[in-house]
């Protein structure tokens, strides 16, 4: 599963385009503590968080996550909108709770409905 | 010194630049064809350095020196120095201030999380002078 098939599903808010829409999927990634997620964040994981300041997407793109999806209605702040784009990352938005966004992404991956 | 030499000044205080320094080292070494998992251990080890110099030594300067063999950062700052660096290495220690805080950081993770992306860390810390880290991720 791709970053575009997550777009392409039309469950989320688009709230930024990234560059490497085609890059497979390893994993959904769930933490809301950045500290944390740059230690543990598997390289191209759709990482579900509810932070979105600049510093999430920082750490996205250090530890090399495919997407982030900001869960809970979670959005981002205008400096870290700005940062999304000039990183090229991709970043999506969901009323759904952290676990249920989750998941679902882990569903598709292992082609269950 | 050999290779291609890097160097950085890190601004204190400031969250919306951190990261900058280690998102153009990350860029560089992608263009030099390292391999993906190298420079992923570079970046996030840099960045957790170079987000401690924002929390707490007023900033400092960061110099990458890369060769074919490694990548080493050193990391220097003039900041208040660390009073006991066996508790800072450990995992969930922390004296990172409210604020930092809830911006998602301060969990105690930093530099274990260097230690732990590294195949080498040195610190040389002297209170009230500053702190130097060391840090090489060796290449294949």
């Amino acid at each position: 599963m791709q970053v575009q098939d997550l777009i392409d599903s039309g469950r989320f808010k688009v709230i930024s385009l990234g560059e490497d829409r085609e890059r497979e999927l390893t994993t959904p990634f769930c933490c809301d503590l950045l500290s944390v997620a740059m230690g543990h964040a598997p390289s191209g994981c759709a990482w579900v968080t509810v932070m979105g300041n600049i510093n999430t997407l920082a750490v996205a793109s250090l530890a090399d996550a495919a997407c982030i999806i900001l869960a809970e209605g979670a959005a981002l702040d205008e400096a870290a909108a700005n940062k999304a784009r000039m990183q090229e990352i991709t970043v999506l938005g969901t009323e759904e709770p952290v676990f249920e966004a989750a998941l679902w992404v882990w569903q598709q991956m292992k082609g269950q409905d | 010194m050999e290779g291609i030499v890097l160097n950085y000044t890190i601004s204190p205080d400031d969250f919306t630049r951190a990261g900058e320094a280690s998102s153009d080292v990350k860029r560089k070494l992608k263009q030099l064809g390292v391999s993906p998992e190298a420079v992923r251990k570079v970046a996030i080890a840099m960045y957790e350095g170079e987000i401690n110099m924002v929390i707490h030594a007023n900033g400092g300067e960061i110099t990458v020196e890369i060769t074919p063999e490694r990548i080493l950062m050193i990391l220097a700052d003039s900041g208040p120095g660390i009073p006991d660096v066996e508790k800072a290495m450990q995992a969930g220690y922390s004296t990172a201030p409210d604020e930092v805080r809830s911006l998602g950081f301060g969990a105690g993770m930093g530099l274990p999380n260097m230690k732990s992306y590294t195949d080498d860390l040195k610190i040389e810390t002297k209170l009230g002078v500053g702190t130097t880290i060391t840090m090489e991720v060796r290449l294949e």
